[in-house]
């Protein structure tokens, strides 16, 4: 019991959540933006890979690191802007068009990566974010000290939260995308192209996705690696509907998760006779529970999945 | 008179269908003008190119004096044309003033202003009595509500012509009054309306001028106070329609029989003690405004809920197990309110919609597989007889109009031969053609023998095929009259809740 209340007192662990919450946030976002205006991301998996490549190879090759991120979410774009042309004017499967996504945006990512270091056996690493301490406000006991001195993109991901929420819920632009996914017909019928609207998130929203991949390899594991990912984009996608579609819900979701996942590694370490495996199942197994609990009341955006054509109903 | 609007010369095609053709109308400013015409007449087709929803193939939108540029609703919502549409153009997950507001401001800007939008909305509400809560959610608003909604969004975007596509096409009556009160005074402040209807009655009562459209021309154009209904339908139609007559039928013995039947909450409405009587050949109405019950009543007949109380006999038989599958199986035919959410899976076959209901019989499968043979032949046979116009036994539902798919689900519960059939609001929303066809399919039913409870908003339905009327007020069920002794004036006393009228017939008419 006294070892359950260390981990849960020590500094290191609540600054390990935010870390580990951070590629998190930034996928998560990405698919509500995506969802938002009516459109599935699946290619959110092989988006984040191909962001942590980019961002990597951008520094590996003499790049700063906002460079990289900035390269990384461009590339996210286009990948996005992928997904936006076959699912929005060419009103394709989302979910189909999504996971090829994934599967050629993550073989691409291992390709090129292969073509950069044709022989290394160890992944190169780069010099990654390193945690920047606010003056002032890191010296507060305790919460200063977590939330004040952590590494330039957590503080990026926090802010995108505010800007995001205020953009949905504050701008004549947000109501336009909100309305595009509940009701495209209404959207037009008000004068506003939902077909724009929707490829303009989906290319953001893609953005974003790979910028969480990119924190992976510029803040987190300093190189680069094919299965670094790890499903954590499959996280971000069932966050959303945790969240049901909303930015704050969002960041709660990604922390809540991030708890648990740094929660079962320092339990690992102290509890002998249990396989690790279980431990590792943690986090999953209440993500899943928290959702059933909490996805009964979300209001889905009414439009999401459904092509819109013009004059259809 | 100020001319607001002129359409010249519009013609558009899609493909080898015409629909306008060399179409002209105009519109002065403080009048309500109707488009007449039947479904599929082209009504929607001229309306969408005045919007910009489509780009006309020949001709010219001006809106006061000046042309506007075709395909571009943008321009239209700029130069003040509002359009109310059909099927709402609403996101029941947002609030009314998210609806209003959407693309009213710029794009661009880092905050919307929605205390002025909120201010402006309930102004207009105010000004023209269209009373609805800003911040309500779209998915709590009641029908008439939402349009309410969606006229406010025309007018928050300043449009001085405003254009309503069957505007009380998913009205209750009483809705329908209310919406015709409001069009007229805003047409007295200024507004210039047109609003699309097939529906005669509307019509005469509302509009100043009536154009008629028939297979995408312009047939006529009348003063209303200088045509008639009964013109009118000719011009709709292009011959002269008569609702077929009701002739005498002797009531035979007792098919279906309600003992003191309540039900609470589920269903919608509830039931209060509900008692009546249907025999063999006779048609039962049951009249009253929407909302008071009588979708539970025909939900109950027809096996879809329990009642909580009482009992239904069917025959003489007590019926103790509610569900579908057994109220058909004992010879009860359901037309339902709703057809497409209820009567039929718009994306599935013609033919499956045919014979779903009864795809357990052992006349459309065996073992367990469907006889694809007979249950095509049966909806060829149901095409044919019952005139579905643009059925293809493999083509999918949701392409038939309104009308057609009433025929097809009639010919659907006919051609199954019920003993007692629930006819739910089986013509609303159809032109007067359509109409005329399902009253005769109902004579018809009544005819062979089958008890037939007719229930329905529309007083000349109900007073033209019903042989005994009762209404249906707050679930409970009034006495029923006969319908020689039926007029509007005691009808609307029934629904309004006083039977003692009621009373006094029945008890010299017992049955």
């Amino acid at each position: 019991m006294s070892t359950l209340l260390d981990i849960l007192s020590s500094i290191g662990m609540w600054e390990a959540v935010l870390r580990i919450a951070t590629p998190l946030i930034f996928g998560t976002l990405g698919v509500l933006l995506c969802e938002r205006v009516g459109v599935l991301n699946l290619g959110i998996e092989g988006i984040m890979t191909f962001g942590a490549m980019v961002g990597w190879l951008t520094v590996y090759s003499g790049g700063d690191l906002w460079t990289g991120m900035l390269a990384a979410a461009a590339a996210g774009a286009l990948f996005g802007l992928l997904h936006a042309l076959m699912t929005v004017p060419l009103g394709l499967s989302q979910h189909v068009t999504g996971l090829g996504i994934t599967l050629f945006a993550s073989s691409l990512s291992y390709y090129i990566f292969r073509l950069a270091v044709p022989t290394a056996s160890s992944p190169p690493t780069v010099e990654p974010f390193r945690p920047i301490e606010i003056p002032g406000l890191s010296d507060i006991p305790f919460v200063g000290q977590v939330l004040f001195s952590q590494t330039p993109p957590t503080y990026l991901a926090l802010a995108l939260v505010v800007l995001l929420a205020w953009g949905l819920y504050r701008t004549p632009l947000g109501l336009a995308l909100r309305m595009t996914g509940e009701n495209p017909h209404a959207a037009d019928a008000q004068g506003i192209d939902p077909i724009l609207l929707r490829i303009g998130a989906i290319m953001g929203g893609s953005a974003l996705m790979a910028m969480g991949g990119a924190f992976l390899t510029l803040a987190a594991f300093n190189s680069f690696f094919p299965t670094m990912v790890q499903g954590r984009g499959w996280i971000c996608v069932a966050l959303v509907v945790f969240a049901s579609w909303k930015p704050a819900r969002a960041l709660l979701g990604a922390l809540l998760f991030a708890f648990f996942d740094a929660f079962q590694l320092r339990l690992q370490t102290v509890v002998d006779g249990v396989p690790y495996q279980l431990f590792l199942m943690l986090p999953y197994l209440l993500s899943i529970l928290a959702l059933i609990l909490m996805a009964r009341r979300a209001r889905v955006p009414q439009a999401l999945m459904q092509p819109y054509r013009r004059g259809e109903r | 008179m100020t001319r607001v609007l002129e359409l010249d010369g519009i013609t558009k095609r899609f493909g080898a269908v015409t629909a306008n053709e060399d179409v002209s109308l105009h519109l002065d400013r403080g009048e309500i003008v109707a488009l007449l015409g039947e479904n599929g007449a082209g009504k929607t087709t001229l309306m969408s190119i005045l919007f910009g929803h489509y780009t006309a193939d020949e001709g010219t939108v001006k809106v006061e004096g000046a042309e506007l540029p075709p395909g571009k609703s943008r321009a239209a919502i700029k130069a003040g044309v509002g359009m109310v549409h059909q099927h709402f153009a609403l996101a029941p997950n947002l609030t009314v003033l998210d609806n209003v507001m959407t693309g009213t401001e710029s794009l661009w800007k880092l905050r919307s202003d929605r205390r002025a939008g909120r201010k402006r909305l309930v102004e207009l509400s105010e000004r023209f009595g269209l009373k609805v809560d800003p911040d309500a959610r779209v998915s709590d608003l009641s029908v008439g509500e939402c349009q309410r909604v969606e006229i406010l969004k025309a007018l928050y975007n300043d449009a001085r012509i405003l254009i309503l596509d069957e505007p009380t096409a998913v009205l209750t009556a009483q809705e329908a009054e209310g919406l015709f009160a409001t069009l007229k005074d805003m047409a007295a402040k200024g507004l210039s309306l047109i609003f699309i209807s097939h529906k005669l009655g509307e019509v005469m009562s509302a509009s100043d001028r009536v154009v008629v459209l028939r297979r995408g021309k312009v047939v006529a154009e009348r003063r209303t106070a200088e045509t008639s209904k009964e013109e009118l339908a000719e011009l709709m139609v292009g011959r002269a329609v008569k609702r077929p007559e009701r002739p005498p039928a002797t009531p035979g013995a007792v098919l279906l029989e309600a003992v003191d039947l309540s039900l609470g909450g589920r269903g919608g409405a509830s039931l209060k003690s509900v008692n009546f009587r249907l025999h063999a050949n006779e048609t039962l109405g049951v009249i009253g405004v929407s909302g008071n019950g009588q979708t539970t009543l025909a939900g109950v007949v027809s096996g879809l809920h329990a009642p909580d109380a009482g009992a239904l006999l069917v025959e003489g038989q007590e019926v103790t197990r509610f569900d579908v599958p057994h109220a058909i199986a004992s010879g009860i035919g359901r037309i339902p309110e709703d057809r497409n959410a209820e009567g039929s899976i718009g994306d599935m076959a013609t033919w499956e919609n045919a014979v779903l209901e009864r795809i357990w019989s052992p006349e459309f499968s065996k073992g367990g597989v469907v006889k694809r043979g007979a249950a095509r032949a049966e909806t060829q046979a149901i095409i044919d007889t019952y005139d579905v116009r643009g059925a293809s036994i493999d083509g999918r539902i949701r392409l038939l109009s309104g009308g057609n798919m009433q025929k097809l689900i009639l010919g659907r519960v006919l051609n199954a031969g019920p003993k007692i059939l629930v006819a739910a609001q089986p013509s609303r929303g159809l032109d007067e053609g359509a109409i005329a066809g399902v009253h005769e399919r109902l004579l018809e039913a009544r005819g062979r023998g089958a008890g037939v409870l007719l229930i329905s908003e529309d007083l000349d339905e109900v007073m033209a095929l019903s042989d005994r009327i009762c209404a249906i007020v707050n679930g409970r069920l009034s006495p029923a009259i006969p319908a020689e002794k039926a007029n509007s004036q005691l009808l609307g006393l029934m629904m309004a809740g006083d039977w003692s009228a009621a009373e006094k017939i029945e008890g010299d008419n017992a049955l």
